[in-house]
């Protein structure tokens, strides 16, 4: 199904890609069930605990553009996520050199006479003191579960602004109660960006890759293996600039560190400007970055390029990676990750000799907007064992439960507010914060490293588990950890 | 009506989910869209002095994760299985379900929800804290009215000596724990048995004590006396209302011979006490002479950018104890009409008749524009909250991050309430202005 640029929202990856957030059995199963245009039903949960939604997403993307401001229409609470964002604001401007300032976002304030009368008087002057106090090149308008549902009228309100604001104001549709995928945030952000940003391509530059990511903290490493083949990396989105931002249509090619974030944008560059979007798995450890690169090539025609590169840093880390791989041996772990990190990590792991026991994934994708399988899961479920795997959004009471009877001696998690928990119980996490973890041959030993150090020292999470007690009841952790998820189609 | 805002200071009235996580072993179930528990733990506590989730806080919080469907169909039955669901799984000695946005504009009727599970012996109440119906400021004294009015039962007897303390917000403030415990010291110093709600103690139990102390102690401008008062309604306690966080020795004096005299302490133990203190805490007044006296980095003016607790606290040390002059306090919690005078006039009461200008509302912009038309002589000292860093980056300012969002340290058991907590507001401020060259 092609990306509809026309519309003004993107589609809930629910009904786009057959996301689902409620599944439990293996990966071989997941896959087959998935497959040859087959799908799955979600399964819908009796029991859950706070997860996350659509709007944090779209502004942890937004709220980063270099010269852009967002204006959240919604109670102060919605912007509680921005204390957050600034955080990662001040680190990424720090080490760009950008100068210092925070994010320039401004939340409507919503109260009860704004739910009654409606909201639409205080989003004009969001807007408007958005324009007066930044001069932004563009400004985002995201909406909130408070607005969506008394119905404000974004689009009339920009519409009526006129030259008053004479910037791009674009509204971004990310009302929590939408979406049970956060990640439909993201196409949320990238389908204002594409709309009310992006400008048809005046001319083509054969070198420029548009690279996805979220912080960008490995640039150094990704414009050295790029300029080793003649090709340059823009960073997209956040600390792009809204004019850096304007011209991704005339990439030579777009390039992800994360498959579940690129899809939507990706594809929808491929499809309305013809820019290849690099569909292999993601370029974490020596298969991913093998792969990915030789993508990137076959995309750009640099294929022999690419052969002599991969020779050159495989030929660096090899030695290395023998050490880690018989240091890490006969360590057993588990997996709690976002779907694109959590199947492209089985692979990781694989490589770092460690064995997975069971994996969760945040949500699934059951295609990418492409038509596709997503190729990490094929991948992972090409191998000839099969392991025990489920899909939640963050459920910490399932993962809780599962780490309490596997007992693997490391948990591998990705996202805030995950790993420890698993430290609680006095097992060795290893957060996955950075999207270049594990990124390429040298991201691949370096974590292989981190992680003998993490097994090396246990003495803090010994101290811990020690102490605390996690919030379950003992009769919790004596059912099934997925029996509060009602059994779909089987 | 409030304006639109730049540079959160607080949350909304869900925010006081976070005043539940505060209480050992009290466990929050919150009715609300997938995304709030997360928003409201990352701005008030992951993100303010990174306090961590604690027992049963951060993605631990049982949450009915609304969609679509419980706003168009009503979200009653997925807010009972949740209910239902959270009293097996999760170990707890009381439940407090809280409403968000969907369920409040959809009109759940959640009360009668929680009723049903209440009449089968749970402990749990329900308070309705839907964003949009104000700050977090307002939601916490929502969730005592609900715990006063659904959980706390008479008591037949009164404990003497027994205090409640109501004071800073929990995780709001990221210096609540180590300023609870100090208050707590003080109080045992005089012979007193203090009550506190939150934090590493008894949790639930010191919920259920409320209702058997000898007085509420009120320890707060304006915020908790909706709270104080309910309990003298219902359960005839009497309130000390104490308007300032006491910092340094000159407020912790006033405030401890006030509480004394209440309580019926006899004035040679609060004399006693104080003097000793006071010997100990002047004596590193003494060491300290030297540098604030004999330094080249001495701080111009001062401005604090925090709320009432922290704004008025701060100053009163500030200027009484710290010999400094005030240029303008900004308050950042939506102060209600009816409190504002009794603000005003603390504000109007500092030793050598210096009175302090203040500004009420937390709209970054706004403090921005204030303070860039201001004429500083000297570095300003800015006390505020991380956001503030970059305003006082420009006026060559000495940023101290003391509310919320405090982002930029690690805040576990500091506090700058009592003697040994100004000694380290002393140790902060004076570190700042000389590690802002070296």
């Amino acid at each position: 199904m092609a990306i509809n640029l026309d519309i003004s929202e993107a589609p809930i990856r629910e009904s786009r890609l057959g996301a689902i957030t409620g599944y439990s059995g293996t990966l071989k199963d997941l896959v087959a069930r998935t497959g040859c245009g087959a799908t799955i039903k979600n399964c819908e949960r009796t029991f859950s605990q706070t997860s996350s939604c659509s709007s944090g997403c779209a502004q942890t993307l937004l709220a980063n553009i270099a010269d852009a401001a967002i204006v959240n229409h919604a109670p102060i609470g919605c912007a509680g996520d921005t204390v957050y964002h600034n955080i990662a604001n001040h680190y990424g401007r720090f080490y760009r050199e950008l100068g210092n300032r925070n994010i320039q976002l401004i939340n409507t304030n919503m109260e009860e006479s704004d739910t009654v009368f409606g909201g639409n008087e205080k989003l004009r002057d969001g807007i408007l003191e958005a324009w007066r106090r930044f001069s932004p090149k563009a400004i985002f308008v995201t909406t909130s579960c408070a607005s969506g549902i008394i119905g404000d009228d974004i689009k009339g309100v920009i519409s009526e602004l006129g030259d008053d604001v004479p910037v791009p104001v674009i509204p971004v549709s990310c009302e929590g109660f939408r979406s049970k995928v956060w990640a439909s945030g993201f196409d949320a952000a990238f389908h204002a960006v594409l709309t009310g940003i992006v400008k048809p391509p005046r001319q083509k530059q054969p070198n420029l890759v548009n690279m996805v990511n979220f912080r960008g903290s490995a640039r150094d490493y990704v414009r050295r293996l790029f300029g080793e083949i003649g090709l340059e990396p823009r960073f997209i989105v956040p600390f792009a600039t809204v004019e850096e931002l304007e011209t991704i249509s005339e990439a030579a090619v777009t390039a992800t560190v994360c498959t579940t974030l690129g899809s939507y944008i990706g594809t929808a560059l491929e499809e309305q400007y013809g820019v290849p979007y690099v569909k292999t798995i993601p370029p974490h450890g020596f298969v991913g970055i093998e792969a990915w690169l030789r993508g990137i090539g076959a995309a750009v025609g640099k294929q022999a390029d690419v052969e002599q590169l991969i020779e050159r840093e495989r030929a660096a880390t090899s030695a290395d990676l023998e050490e880690i791989r018989r240091r890490l041996k006969g360590k057993r772990a588990v997996l709690g990750m976002g779907p694109s990190y959590a199947q492209s990590y089985l692979g990781v792991l694989d490589e770092l000799g460690i064995e997975v026991l069971h994996a969760a994934s945040w949500h699934y994708d059951q295609q990418y907007d492409y038509g596709e399988q997503p190729p990490a899961i094929l991948r992972a479920a090409s191998r000839e064992k099969d392991i025990s795997f489920s899909v939640g959004d963050q459920q910490l009471y399932e993962i809780g439960n599962t780490l309490s009877r596997l007992k693997p001696d490391i948990y591998f998690s990705r996202h805030p507010g995950s790993s420890v928990w698993a430290a609680k119980l006095g097992i060795t996490a290893v957060p996955v914060i950075d999207e270049y973890t594990a990124f390429g041959h040298h991201g691949l030993v370096n974590f292989g490293w981190r992680i003998i150090d993490a097994v090396t020292n246990r003495n803090f999470v010994n101290r811990l588990a020690g102490w605390v007690k996690l919030p379950y009841s003992s009769w919790w952790y004596e059912q099934d950890p997925y029996s509060f998820l009602e059994r779909g189609e089987v | 009506m409030a304006g639109v805002l730049e540079q959160i200071r607080n949350v909304c009235a869900l925010g006081a989910l976070q005043s539940v996580v505060a209480i050992p072993r009290a466990i929050p179930i919150i009715h609300a869209g997938p995304g709030c528990g997360q928003k409201l733990w990352s701005g008030l506590s992951n993100g303010n002095g990174f306090q961590g989730a604690s027992y049963v806080g951060g993605h631990a919080v049982p949450c009915t994760n609304a969609t679509e469907k419980e706003v168009v169909f009503g979200g009653e039955d997925k807010l009972r299985e949740t209910i239902g669901n959270t009293l097996k799984v999760m170990d707890g000695d009381l439940y407090v379900v809280m409403t968000g946005c969907t369920a409040d504009i959809v009109g759940d009727d959640v009360g009668e929800v929680v009723r049903s599970f209440a009449a089968k012996g749970a402990p749990i109440v329900y308070v309705e804290t839907g964003g949009f119906k104000g700050d977090n400021y307002f939601g916490h004294e929502l969730l005592w009215d609900a715990i006063i009015d659904q959980f706390l039962e008479k008591s037949d007897t009164v404990e003497q000596g027994l205090v409640n303390v109501w004071s800073v917000l929990p995780y709001q403030d990221p210096y609540w724990t180590g300023t609870l415990h100090a208050i707590a010291d003080l109080l045992r110093s005089l012979g007193l048995r203090p009550n506190i709600i939150y934090g590493p103690g008894e949790g639930v139990a010191s919920v259920k004590r409320i209702p058997s102390a000898q007085f509420n102690l009120l320890l707060s401008p304006w915020v908790g006396l909706r709270t104080v008062r309910r309990l003298e309604e219902r359960f005839g306690t009497p309130f000390l209302h104490y308007p300032t966080l006491p910092i340094g020795a000159t407020e912790t004096g006033t405030f401890l011979r006030t509480v004394g005299a209440y309580a019926g302490v006899r004035g040679e133990t609060v004399e006693a006490f104080i003097h000793r203190e006071e010997s100990r805490y002047y004596y590193y007044v003494e060491r300290s002479a030297d540098l604030l006296f004999e330094t080249r980095f001495l701080p111009g003016h001062f401005v604090t950018i925090a709320d009432s607790f922290y704004s008025l606290g701060l100053t009163r040390f500030l200027i009484n104890d710290l010999g400094l002059i005030p240029e303008v306090q900004f308050i950042t919690e939506l102060v209600p009409e009816e409190h504002r005078p009794l603000i005003d006039a603390e504000f109007a009461s500092f030793d050598e008749g210096l009175v302090s200008p203040v500004l009420y509302g937390a709209d970054g912009g706004t403090v921005r524009e204030e303070l860039t038309k201001r004429k500083f002589r000297e570095r300003p000292l800015i006390l505020g909250s991380s956001w503030d860093r970059v305003i006082a980056r420009e006026l060559k300012g000495y940023p101290l991050s003391v509310a919320m969002p405090v982002s930029d340290r690690l805040v576990l058991s500091r506090t700058f309430a009592g003697y040994e907590g100004a000694l380290r507001l002393t140790e902060d401020i004076y570190s700042v202005i000389l590690s802002s060259f070296q």
